[in-house]
């Protein structure tokens, strides 16, 4: 069993949960994730590492609720504890000094983008970073990520706080302006990194996603997370979960991420049932 | 002793129109008179013929001889003091071509069911109390490493156990036993004797330590580091192989592995009571043509799928799955397709397999493994109606522990080199047995691997 040492909520449906698990925490690395579960009847889902502490044996992870599993994990309180915690899974992200990278994020991905930003600023780059919320009330670590960066550009798509759209505005008026920009990583909902890949195409700079198709085992076991990158099909958990955001199959991993719309329907309306949830 | 009982006695079974609607187990298992009539057939060979056909040297006769006897504890002792995992050996061994196929009676045609013995033999401690407490040397104060709780590691685990050694098992899902936790179905391996099992071989003192993968929580070499004296590397052969066609990664085309694990492991036939999902249509094909294409194919049946075919680029006779388990299969409304062979799939516009393209094949000359090859009929392709597929083409070994290794050998094949009498790796300090050294192979031989890496781990370390 692995404690929750600690809870916050960074927005009504994202919340934060600091793990004891000192091994983890002895590994982590920008960009890896966890594979967790909460009890004997629940599902494995993969959580990106969103920080780790290895004096305190710690490690964080940020998620949104969507389905059973994530709404059931916000229920879960400081002090109890989850059944397993498996990590830290697939491959750091690439870090080295490239000169100047865009860290771009959406929702929940701003604490996962957090750890990549720190990163690549102590590598020696200048960091611009580029956060997209829906509204203004969802916006969450803004401080943190200007921490780490030498800029940050903060969108709402309602425009209730910094730029109004989406981020795939702010990230063309700098690859189109006079600043040479030598990597972009883009992490988010998939149609997000699917978008910011298209921006940086036709300007030629690397774009890094971090994709997140459907996961079991999480260590190459079963197949689920195949993704076809530049015609070749990889494993995210092993191979990835970080690809050349030019060459994934998009529309494949979108199809993909459908599978069990159904059963997944299914589920959380079973559990807000009996949770008198309505 | 009496006149020759050449009268094998049957197992008794589920029938199969009620079992292709449960995942209960299919063999029942033998009754008490159904165990003394098969004990007293057998004739207690002074050359023990049948341990020599056991990997691990199973001391047959002598349990054979307390269970006819009624003497039960003896009969757990015997057979516990060379195999720690009986339950499991008596029901998944492929006993025909290890122990039975040497019997003595076996010219005559009525080998002993040595297998169903076992099992009977497990089974009757499990549902009684029995503290045979076995014995442990004394402690070494040496530790040793052991990755992967599959059938090697947990033989190796009790062995070294057994002799003294401070043993921790490093395992990377969230239950011990390898494939017979994760592939092999409920009605063929039922969980709680593998659990049954495990924590028998916890009983002797081994730490299991779960949610760990090696290669990525710690690494062979920190293990080394790190005061473990050994480490063996039971990691078997995890990594599924595909078509490599067009259209694989179309919804609805699951890997053996991804479809056994969510049903096995994650309990997916239990949905949505537990909460992993799994998405089964009505026409179901499966791609191969050993254990596991039967296991995946009679899991779909279980499932609500009403046409399941096990599609096999050769014919019936170079089938490698047992014998038993494609008449099982056949009996639970399986039909085979034989020398078919998938060259695409097809899908509809929501991203889901539709139909499959196969060409008709025949068989030429042998091939270097001896199975006549299978060659396509130009002209014959045609297309077969699937919404579900499953690709059970073989696996290898994961890279994971290999690539994060260094100095261990592997072979293009991906499997890790180590000495067949010693297990001994070409890294100092390391040993390794089973799937990940052979390929995907049986049970049995992994934990006949194991024993013998286990005597070699133990010389070693007394000299150091
Ligand atoms: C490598 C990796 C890292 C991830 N890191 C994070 C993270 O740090 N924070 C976070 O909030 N989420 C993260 N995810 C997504 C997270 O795993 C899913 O949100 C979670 O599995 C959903 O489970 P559920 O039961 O709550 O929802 P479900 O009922 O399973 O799904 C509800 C919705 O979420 C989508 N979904 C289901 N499974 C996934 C999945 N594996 N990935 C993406 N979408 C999915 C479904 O299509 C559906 O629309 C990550 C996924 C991967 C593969
Ligand atoms: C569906 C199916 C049916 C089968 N039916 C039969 C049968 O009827 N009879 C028979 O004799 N054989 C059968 N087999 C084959 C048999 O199960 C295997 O040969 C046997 O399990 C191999 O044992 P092993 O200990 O080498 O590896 P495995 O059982 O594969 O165990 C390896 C373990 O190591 C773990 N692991 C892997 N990598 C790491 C890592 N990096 N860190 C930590 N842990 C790791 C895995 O999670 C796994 O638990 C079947 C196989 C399958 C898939
Ligand atoms: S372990 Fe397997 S091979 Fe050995 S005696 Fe038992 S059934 Fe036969
Ligand atoms: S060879 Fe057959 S008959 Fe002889 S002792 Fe072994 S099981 Fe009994
Ligand atoms: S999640 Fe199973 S192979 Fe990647």
């Amino acid at each position: 069993m692995y404690q929750i040492v600690a809870r916050e909520d960074l927005t009504p449906q994202i919340h934060l949960l600091e793990i004891a698990a000192p091994e983890v925490a002895r590994k982590a690395q920008a960009g890896q994730f966890v594979v967790i579960r909460m009890d004997e009847k629940g599902e494995r889902i993969p959580l990106t590492i969103a920080d780790w502490n290895r004096e305190k044996g710690t490690v964080t992870v940020v998620f949104m609720e969507v389905g059973k599993t994530t709404r059931k994990l916000a229920t879960a309180q400081a002090g109890e504890s989850i059944a397993n915690f498996a990590g830290p899974l697939g491959l750091p992200t690439h870090i080295d000094k490239f000169g100047t990278v865009v860290c771009v994020a959406g929702g929940f991905a701003i604490a996962t983008i957090v750890p990549i930003a720190r990163a690549m600023r102590a590598a020696g780059n200048r960091v611009i970073s580029i956060m997209g919320f829906r509204t203004k009330d969802l916006v969450f670590w803004e401080d943190r990520l200007r921490s780490f960066s030498d800029e940050v550009i903060v969108t709402t798509d309602d425009g209730s706080y910094g730029r109004e759209g989406v981020i795939t505005v702010p990230l063309r008026e700098l690859l189109e302006g006079t600043e040479k920009i030598d990597r972009v990583i883009a992490i988010g909902p998939t149609v997000m990194m699917k978008f910011s890949s298209l921006t940086t195409l036709p300007f030629g700079v690397d774009t890094i996603v971090s994709l997140n198709p459907i996961m079991v085992d999480g260590t190459g076991m079963c197949g689920v997370c195949r993704v076809s990158v530049g015609g070749v099909t990889q494993f995210t958990c092993v191979d990835g979960p970080d690809f050349d955001g030019h060459k994934v199959d998009w529309d494949e991993l979108m199809t993909r991420q459908r599978t069990y719309l159904d059963e997944e329907k299914q589920s959380l309306e079973l559990w807000q049932h009996s949770q008198g949830v309505r | 002793m009496s006149k020759l009982d050449l009268n094998r006695v049957p197992m008794p079974k589920q029938e199969p129109e009620d079992r292709a609607r449960n995942y209960d187990e299919v063999a029942l298992g033998y009754k008490e008179e159904h165990a003394l009539a098969e004990a007293n057939r057998c004739i207690q060979c002074k050359n023990r013929p049948c341990v020599e056909g056991c990997p691990v040297g199973v001391n047959i006769p002598e349990f054979i001889l307390a269970l006819r006897d009624g003497d039960m504890p003896e009969a757990v002792r015997a057979l516990k003091a060379k195999n720690a995992l009986p339950g499991i050996c008596g029901r998944v061994c492929p006993q025909e071509t290890q122990c039975e196929e040497v019997c003595t009676l076996a010219k005559k045609g009525a080998t002993i069911a040595i297998g169903r013995l076992e099992r009977y033999v497990a089974d009757w401690e499990l549902n009684h109390q029995n503290d045979s407490n076995p014995e442990v040397g004394p402690p070494t104060g040496k530790r040793v490493a052991v990755v992967g709780s599959g059938p090697a590691g947990l033989t190796i685990a009790a062995d070294l156990a057994k002799r003294g050694y401070e043993v921790t098992i490093l395992e990377a899902l969230h239950v011990a036993g390898g494939v017979l936790t994760y592939g092999i179905p409920e009605f063929r391996m039922p969980k709680g004797i593998v659990q049954a099992e495990v924590d028998y071989v916890k009983s002797l003192g081994v730490e299991i330590k779960l949610d760990s993968v090696i290669g990525k929580i710690s690494t062979v070499d920190e293990l080394l580091e790190d005061s473990y004296g050994a480490v063996f590397l039971g990691t078997g052969a995890g990594l599924p192989m595909f078509l490599d066609i067009p259209g694989e990664n179309l919804n609805g085309i699951y890997s053996a592995n991804e479809f056994l694990t969510r049903i096995n492991l994650m309990k997916a036939y239990l949905f949505p009571e537990y909460d992993t999902p799994i998405k089964v249509g009505k026409k179901v094909a499966v791609i191969g043509g050993g254990n596991v294409a039967m296991d995946a194919a009679r899991c779909a049946v279980r499932l609500g799928a009403s046409k399941v075919s096990i599609v096999y680029r050769r014919s019936r006779t170079e089938l490698p799955a047992r014998q038993e388990e494609a008449e099982n299969a056949e009996e639970e409304g399986i039909v085979f397709k034989l020398l078919t062979n998938p060259v695409r799939f097809l899908g509809n516009e929501q991203g889901w397999v539709t139909g499959m393209e196969c060409v008709e094949m025949e068989l030429g000359e042998p091939d270097n493994s001896g199975r006549r090859r299978p060659i396509p009929k130009t002209g014959s392709e045609f297309i077969m109606d699937v919404d579900t597929v499953v690709v059970s083409l073989g696996t290898s070994p994961n890279p994971l522990v290999p690539t994060t290794t260094g100095g261990l050998d592997t072979t293009k094949k991906g499997t890790v080199v180590a000495d067949e009498e010693t297990g001994k790796t070409t890294k100092s300090g390391v040993w390794a047995g089973g799937d990940v050294v052979t390929g995907a192979a049986t049970v049995i031989s992994a934990m006949g691997a194991a024993k013998r890496a286990g005597a070699s781990i133990d010389a070693y370390l007394r000299g150091k």
